[in-house]
């Protein structure tokens, strides 16, 4: 999570943003040339719009005539500049219309809420229901084809739904904490809604408006096709067209530069609104900062140190009886063959009927590690490395039909947030019947049977099925979870911290639920946490993972008593059970390194009290103890020192 | 904690939420008091009515009843002007680093912020508030330069101790920290309750910790306040409703806490599930 | 749900109300005489005056409100003031075709649109490039400019299509059908790519949610991970979206009407605003209203029907 690294990307502005984009520069450049030509049409236009020359009339493009002729020999390049102005300014005028209209009451009705609120939405309902096109064309005709009020009537007609857009981008942000420690430094509404949510919802802004300045240029050019606008001698876009449809039998071709210069200049339009919504969308997350080019190397440069241990044939060896057999484990995200390592050289065992914990703090690649089993690593990771045999199968590579088989049936998952594991739109019942029916090739009646069983088994009542995952909360919905997971009979459960969403008294509960459901099925289970007590209260034996490797292997009852890492010492002796109060906990200092910036050596080593040069030259292998321990560690016998 | 005021007394305090007739009481007569200088902790599950009880003293939730003494004002009875004067005397701390700084402005820009809506007399100069924010960078344990960047440069741990100096530059009396490290890593919670707890030595803050972990408040509080369904459960020094607790739901909520040592969790899984047994017998 | 719909309908009633009176209000401010237009410049003072009595334009504004409210509740739309013929004749006679071309476009809006957008989020790369491709051409090219194009295209250069007119569904379904490709393709080209874009997006999105990893990792079927979760759940924000299209359409149809010189109500109103003719005019604005408050209804309705949190009270 730690990027001070990131300074300059991350203090570019919007606008430098869009820039970084060759389609934002294009688009924008194309704009600007368009506009600047039209309203510099005076001094630019090779011809007067106006000049009729009969003797060359229809005429193609040429020197003399760029864009070619029109049907009383004027010339079209001309006419399209002059036309420009008409409808481009028409342009400027409803969005102005709108912005006026749209942005304070759109802030003040997501900010402010309440009866306002209410207010403004049933002033949008009329102003969304009102036919638009009849009121715009009643404008026109009761001001005289006078095509200004008609665009600021198009402006104010559209402002409707862009309340709504600004309406809910300020009730997003009103929702941020940071707003409300604005409130309680004393902060003025007002002062809130401009300092803080208009710069939030600016991004928004401007996209919309790049839209809707495409969309009214499509208003704008078809009134004046129609014959709504200034009358026919002086050029408008839109009534170019119409002349050019006239003759479309004859010549064809004055329809490509009057229709494509409105379509470019949409194009153009619709393209920087693209590039904006980007550039906003990076603007404050680190996705801009991720593909950048220089910092993978550390990361990478050891994934090739893995290759050089994974030829161990020891290492690689499969332990007999196990259920699953993890080995040399490696991780990538990004480009193919530009992966940043994400964990590696990760080796374990699952014996049937074990539950295990694999423990570690966010960035330690635990979660990875679970989904890597799964092949459920998604479109952007993929294994870069090792094995990992099922009952002496390679998962590794299997095809993803087969993978499909797999799933389920011999490995199942329950995740973290019970409440968004449930397909919202569907009642549980439906989606622990469609579990049984991917794996038992049972009637619906049967899959109803096995529900309601599956719903016993996990001590809930069978009337849940017929309810949404919306309607129950959130222990029930990890109930579910975990029948779901049982419908296919695992060997193996991965529960990816399955509690840490819940109250802890649910969480007591779902953790005697694991233990019992586990007793009753024997499959093994792979408890993902951060979390030692859960750790203490389910498993036997703990893998602790740090910086995307594992780092310790012991059973729990001997990780608690004597931690053989100094991570692991280090960590649990943080944990305010069991400390002091009053007195300062004891910290590790540092941070958790970022994968691009593992070292060589020992991941640990910059913030270990025992680390050595010899900690830092070269990867450290795990080393074997007694009583089927092991560490990634070359000062075990220091550690006990340390401890004693 | 002898005759000296102290700095909070909340009184029966009563808050709703929505109107008519889906009137619910989120906080039905909540009486505490925090002395000057400790801290209290707030412990409940979710719907206990913790975060609103942190929420209505700080003013964001207006009050159905109740009343609450800042240094022995009334606060629920102040005008508007004198009320947002005690602004810079209350602060608080949000539990997510990640949406509690506005991602758009430096960190600097949200460390002056509170300073610009101080009463003109006592409003800070620019370089006043520079130097300030430069000290209480430090005193998190952050260099001075980190007042350039933005909030999406920092990791969670960072951003909370950024958090917390932004509540320091009023040099405020009374700190609501709303669940501060529930979504830190252990090792980073620990580093940020040192800072919380030396910061109150140093300072002489008083602290609301609001938290639904008990290890976590019984380690930094004096003392403790349960809180369920919007009424207090139980009430006592942190020793005292740690160790002894007196009521059964506090009972149960410690013995549903998972501890890391698989001897007493052992212990106290058995004892939850003889109590479990013992209720269907009831 | 039955809640939901009355309160609809009683803003209905409203918004019909509402929206006729700023047409009306907007049509009294013509300027001009409406009895002088339709007797032409030869008329004597005398005729004149004896139409406007007969039309009520001496009433005030709000009476002559009144009337025309009073006179729609009894389906009376008044006569129009350029041809003389009853509101209601004029616009029955050519709600067919309109409402044909709308529906038809919907239809194709929505069929087409989701494909698309759903394909392309599955299958991504080379498909979703080319998505992006179409769906700025389909944005950036104005409906009416598309249809002369289409003329050009496939009327004139090469003969397979009518360039323009209408044949009714009663009288030759298939000619009907042939005179109404070209018009709805060219009214049906943004929206498909508006919805294919918003289905794509939506679609994206749900394929990063957690369940549906949690569907994979129970070994559910790939097919119907996507045809049943992922279509279920993109398909809110696309309803929406394809609720707007359906609306905006009807700005469409009024060009593309034009263009194809179809006998719809956009011809008619383009008509009736040229020559003044306020009762035409608001007849086809009650109309409009009417239809757009309709298509939200249904949204309204369909949104209820996929969206289980709406449902259930």
């Amino acid at each position: 999570m730690n990027r001070s690294n990131g300074s300059r990307a991350m203090s570019a502005g919007l606008v430098r943003r869009v820039l970084r984009k060759p389609l934002g520069v294009v688009s924008g450049v194309v704009l600007i040339l368009i506009v600047g030509a039209s309203f510099a049409g005076q001094w630019i236009a090779p011809h007067d719009p106006l000049a009729q020359n009969l003797r060359i009339v229809r005429q193609g493009p040429s020197v003399a005539h760029l864009l070619g002729t029109d049907s009383l020999g004027r010339d079209v390049l001309s006419r399209l500049l002059f036309g420009g102005q008409e409808s481009l300014s028409g342009v400027v005028v409803a969005v102005v219309a709108m912005l006026i209209i749209a942005i304070p009451l759109g802030i003040l009705a997501g900010y402010v809420g309440g009866l306002l609120d209410r207010v403004i939405l049933r002033v949008v309902d009329v102003l969304l229901s009102i036919p638009g096109t009849i009121i715009t064309l009643a404008v026109l005709a009761i001001f005289n084809n006078n095509m200004f009020v008609a665009m600021v009537s198009v402006g104010v007609l559209a402002s409707g739904a862009f309340i709504r857009v600004f309406r809910s981008a300020a009730l997003s942000v009103r929702q941020e904490l940071y707003i409300g420690a604005a409130r309680v430094s004393g902060l003025s509404r007002v002062r809130i809604m401009a300092n803080h949510v208009l710069p939030q919802i600016r991004g928004v802004l401007l996209v919309q408006v790049t839209l809707f300045s495409a969309a009214t240029l499509g208003i704008q050019t078809g009134l004046a096709f129609l014959a709504f606008g200034p009358p026919p001698p002086s050029p408008t876009w839109g009534g170019m067209v119409a002349e050019a449809a006239t003759i479309i039998q004859i010549d064809p071709w004055l329809l490509v530069p009057t229709g494509g210069v409105i379509a470019l200049t949409t194009l153009a339009l619709c393209l920087l609104g693209d590039a904006v919504r980007d550039a906003n969308q990076e603007r404050f997350t680190l996705a801009g900062l991720e593909g950048k080019p220089s910092a993978p190397q550390a990361g990478k440069s050891q994934v090739h140190t893995t290759g050089a241990d994974r030829d161990d044939e020891a290492r690689m060896a499969v332990t007999p009886g196990a259920l699953l057999s993890v080995r040399g484990l490696t991780v990538g995200f990004g480009a193919e063959g530009r992966e940043t390592t994400a964990i590696q050289r990760v080796d374990f065992d699952i014996h049937p009927g074990e539950v295990v914990g694999l423990v570690g703090e966010s960035g330690s690649g635990k979660t990875v590690t679970a989904l890597a089993l799964l092949g459920l690593l998604g479109a952007n990771g993929r294994v870069t490395g090792g094995s990992i045999r099922l009952s002496g199968e390679e998962l590794v590579g299997m095809p993803h039909a087969r993978l499909r088989e797999v799933r389920g049936a011999r490995i199942a998952m329950i995740s973290q947030e019970p409440m968004v594991a449930l397909d919202p739109s569907f009642r549980v019942g439906s989606q622990i019947a469609e579990a049984v029916r991917a794996h038992d090739r049972v009637s619906r009646a049967d899959a109803r049977a096995r529900c309601e069983e599956l719903l016993a088994a996990v001590r809930l009542d069978p009337a849940i099925a017929r309810r949404y995952p919306h309607e129950i909360s959130g222990g029930m919905a990890q109930r579910v979870a975990i029948a779901m997971a049982l419908a296919g009979r695992p060997e193996l459960l991965i529960a990816d911290e399955p509690t840490t969403a819940l109250d802890v008294t649910v969480q007591a509960d779902i953790l005697d639920l694991l233990r019992t459901v586990q007793e009753e099925t024997q499959m093994a289970v792979i408890l993902v946490s951060h979390d030692w007590g859960v750790v203490a209260d389910l498993c036997s034996r703990a893998i602790v993972m740090y910086a995307g490797e594992v780092v310790e292997r012991a059973r729990v009852a001997d990780v608690f008593a004597a931690p053989r890492h100094p991570y692991t010492t280090a960590l649990l002796r943080s944990n305010p059970h069991g400390a002091e109060p009053g007195k300062p906990l004891p910290t590790i200092g540092g941070s958790v390194p970022a994968p691009q910036e593992w070292p060589v050596g020992c991941h640990f080593a910059a913030r270990c009290p025992l680390a050595t040069e010899a900690c830092r030259v070269a990867p450290i292998d795990i080393v074997h103890l007694e009583g089927d321990r092991a560490s990634r560690c070359i000062h075990i016998d220091e550690l006990a020192e340390v401890r004693a | 904690m002898s005759a000296e005021q102290p700095i909070l007394e909340v009184t029966d305090l009563v808050v709703e939420h929505g109107t008519g007739r889906r009137r619910k009481r989120a906080v039905d007569g909540v009486s505490f008091e925090i002395p000057t200088g400790t801290t209290l902790g707030l412990v409940g599950e979710s719907g206990s009515g913790k975060t609103t009880t942190g929420m209505a003293i700080l003013g964001m939730l207006p009050m159905s009843g109740g009343r609450v003494l800042f240094e022995g004002r009334d606060i629920t009875r102040m005008p508007r002007r004198e009320r947002c004067a005690l602004g810079s005397q209350r602060q608080v701390i949000f539990q997510d680093p990640y949406s509690s700084l506005d991602p758009s402005k430096t960190i600097g820009y949200t460390l002056a912020e509170p300073c610009r809506v101080a009463p003109r007399e006592h409003r800070m100069t620019t370089a006043a508030i520079a130097d300030r924010s430069a000290m209480l960078l430090q005193r998190v344990g952050l260099s001075p330069d980190a007042a350039r960047r933005y909030p999406a440069q920092f990791s969670g741990g960072q951003r909370q101790r950024i958090a917390i100096a932004r509540s320091l530059m009023l040099s405020p009396r009374l700190i609501v920290c709303d669940e501060p490290v529930s979504a830190l890593d252990l090792s980073v919670q620990a580093e940020v309750l040192n800072l919380l707890s030396e910061l109150q030595q140093d300072l002489g803050l008083s602290l609301l910790f609001i938290s639904h972990d008990l290890s976590v408040v019984r380690h930094i509080s004096h003392a403790i306040v349960v809180l369920q369904g919007g009424r207090i459960v139980e009430k006592g020094s942190a020793d005292q409703v740690y160790e002894r607790p007196r009521e059964r739901y506090t009972q149960t909520l410690l013995a549903a806490a998972p501890v890391p040592d698989p001897a007493e969790q052992r212990a106290r899984r058995e004892e939850r599930q003889r109590r479990r047994i013992e209720e269907r017998q009831q | 749900m039955v809640r939901l719909i009355v309160n609809r309908l009683l803003l209905s009633i409203v918004l019909i109300v509402i929206s006729s009176i700023a047409i009306f209000l907007l049509m009294s401010l013509v300027p001009g005489d409406p009895a002088r237009t339709i007797l032409g410049a030869n008329a004597t003072p005398d005729s004149i005056a004896r139409l406007r009595d007969q039309l009520g334009l001496d009433q005030p504004l709000l009476i002559q409100y009144g009337t025309w409210l009073g006179g729609v509740l009894h389906g009376d739309f008044g006569t129009s003031v350029f041809s003389g013929d009853p509101v209601e004749t004029l616009i029955l006679a050519r709600v067919p075709v309109t409402l044909s071309l709308i529906l038809l476009s919907t239809l194709v809006v929505a069929v087409i649109g989701t494909g698309l957008g759903l394909l392309s989020a599955v299958r991504g790369g080379v498909l979703g490039k080319f998505l992006d491709a179409i769906s700025l051409v389909g944005l950036a090219l104005p409906s009416y400019w598309v249809a002369i194009l289409f003329v050009a295209l496939f009327a004139v250069a090469i003969r397979i299509f009518p360039a323009t007119g209408y044949t009714s569904l009663l009288q030759d379904p298939g000619r009907w059908l042939l005179s109404l490709v070209l018009p709805v393709a060219a009214l049906s080209l943004g929206g498909v790519t508006i919805v294919a874009k918003q289905m794509r997006d939506s679609a994206m999105d749900v394929l990063a949610r957690d369940y549906i990893r949690v569907l994979r990792a129970t070994g559910i079927r790939e097919r119907s991970i996507v045809l049943k979760h992922v279509l279920r759940n993109a398909a809110l924000p696309s309803l929406t979206i394809l609720g707007i299209t359906v609306v905006g359409a009807l700005t469409g149809a009024v060009f593309v009407e034009n263009v194809f010189v179809l006998p719809g109500l956009g011809t008619l109103v383009t008509q009736a605003t040229m020559s003044h003719d306020l009762p035409v005019v608001l007849g086809v604005g009650v109309y409009f209203t009417l239809f757009v408050i309709i298509v939200n209804l249904i949204i309204d309705l369909l949104y209820g029907v996929l969206n289980p949190k709406v449902r259930v009270p």
